[in-house]
């Protein structure tokens, strides 16, 4: 059974395919409303996260599918002590796909390995997140048009964002491709991200300072310093305004520059840069919905769950 | 310093100074049962400082284990105090339930039924990473 655990679970080749999906689906909503009909998406939410629950949901509902939902760990088997596998393979008989998150890391990968349906990873802890990393990629894909050849910034907390890990392995797939990495000491990328880099010979800098680099980059990827993956408060409070976004700073950046973020955010992007011709976060939530759509047809597709997909339109 | 020759067992020799203690403590010789030898920084003309460990009275020993704490030792299975044997060791792809996972936010830290399974990552540096959280392994 095909799942989707992490980002590299899927090939360049299948990403294209996702995005040319994703961008029928915007084009041609309608003819995507009823492909999903009598279907059902679980989503399996033991860690709170409304936004990629709901994106989820809604994706599921936009292809005409229902949802069936479970939204907190207290209020599930799992606080009865039932095992992630157990979990797996009792909602795999009532659901045709199942999206989960979960705070441990590799919860995902043990679910798919026992569910009957495919599965979706939402999160498993600070590890991975993919449908993350598909927003992003169709995000820069509308904006720049492309995936190679860019300089590519990544600011704040560099060590805990998931979502930072997963887009720099999709983005080091593609050709000249440069990475900027801002953040303070204390959340610099983990060792076995940068290997990715180093291994494949791809350009990187690291830096403590945003306007430094500003000015060279095309894509500016923000990121929260999340208070649920420190050990304590303490460093949280001493780092969490290390690196605020404002329009003073927006002045020194590129005229084509793509801002994005991850979201929520707290104030690591001022909101009067949400103004700012240049601030692609909220798209990049919209293209979520769109990727998870299109992701959800895929494997429903190749599980046998649904018998055809519809034609693409030519673009 | 002299240790008697081993009539039917293993000698694990070549290890990398330092080595042998985790070894041991890997392959769960501190069974009171076994008879063992460790020989730790002796003299090597291969390596300069090696260790040794020989074990009496068993043939088997998981060999991924060794590979995995050192690929480049060598093992001489010993019958009727004769070398019958020498096994080439080599890293293995895979480790199930020989090291523990170290990350509290690791699922497998929690649920505990689940295998440990650590897999190499990368063989130019020996390099194991839990298969859920992907944490890397301590030597």
């Amino acid at each position: 059974m095909r799942s989707v655990i992490d980002i590299l679970d899927l090939s360049t080749e299948e990403l294209s395919e996702l995005i040319k999906t994703a961008e029928d689906i915007i084009a041609n909503p309608e003819k995507y409303q009823e492909v999903c009909r009598h279907k059902k998406l679980a989503t399996l939410f033991f860690e709170p996260s409304t936004r990629t629950r709901l994106s989820f949901e809604a994706a599921m509902y936009e292809l005409g599918g229902n949802v069936l939902s479970v939204s907190s760990a207290g209020s599930s088997s799992a606080a009865k002590g039932e095992s992630v596998a157990d979990t797996a393979k009792t909602v795999s008989c009532y659901a045709d796909i199942i999206a989960m998150r979960h705070p441990k890391e590799g919860a995902a990968y043990v679910a798919a390995q026992n569910a009957g349906v495919p599965v979706i990873n939402a999160g498993d802890g600070g590890h991975l997140h993919p449908t993350q990393t598909l927003a992003d990629l169709l995000t820069i894909w509308r904006e720049k048009g492309r995936f190679t050849g860019l300089t590519i910034g990544l600011c704040g907390d560099l060590k805990f964002g998931r979502t930072v890990h997963s887009l720099i392995a999709a983005m080091s797939r593609y050709e000249g491709n440069r990475f900027v990495l801002i953040s303070p000491e204390e959340l610099k990328v983990p060792s076995y991200v940068k290997n990715i880099l180093k291994e494949q010979n791809i350009p990187y800098e690291q830096t403590e300072d945003l306007m430094s680099v500003i000015g060279d980059l095309d894509i500016l990827y923000m990121t929260r310093v999340q208070r649920e993956r420190f050990f304590n408060e303490e460093d949280y409070l001493r780092l969490k305004d290390s690196y605020i976004l404002t329009p003073e700073k927006m002045n020194e950046a590129k005229a084509d520059l793509a801002v994005m973020h991850p979201l929520p955010r707290v104030n690591e992007i001022s909101v009067a840069i949400d103004k700012d011709p240049r601030a692609c976060y909220f798209k990049q939530v919209l293209n979520g919905k769109y990727m998870r759509m299109a992701l959800i047809l895929k494997l429903l597709y190749e599980a046998g769950t649904l018998k055809e997909l519809p034609e693409r339109s030519r673009a | 310093m002299n240790v008697d020759s081993i009539q039917n067992g293993i000698v694990i020799d070549h290890l990398k100074a330092g080595y042998g203690m985790r070894l041991y403590e890997l392959l769960g010789l501190s069974d009171p049962e076994l008879t063992v030898a460790i020989m730790k920084n002796v003299t090597s003309h291969k390596l300069g400082r090696k260790d040794i460990i020989k074990i009496d009275g068993i043939t088997d020993v998981d060999l991924d284990v060794i590979g995995f704490v050192d690929p480049d030792a060598t093992v001489n299975i010993i019958r009727d105090g004769r070398l019958i044997e020498k096994k080439s060791i080599e890293a293995p792809e895979r480790l199930t339930n020989v090291l523990r996972c170290k990350n509290p936010r690791c699922i497998s830290t929690t649920e505990q039924e689940l295998p440990q399974i650590f897999v190499l990552s990368d063989r130019k540096t020996k390099t194991y990473r839990c298969l859920y959280c992907e944490t890397r392994a301590e030597k």
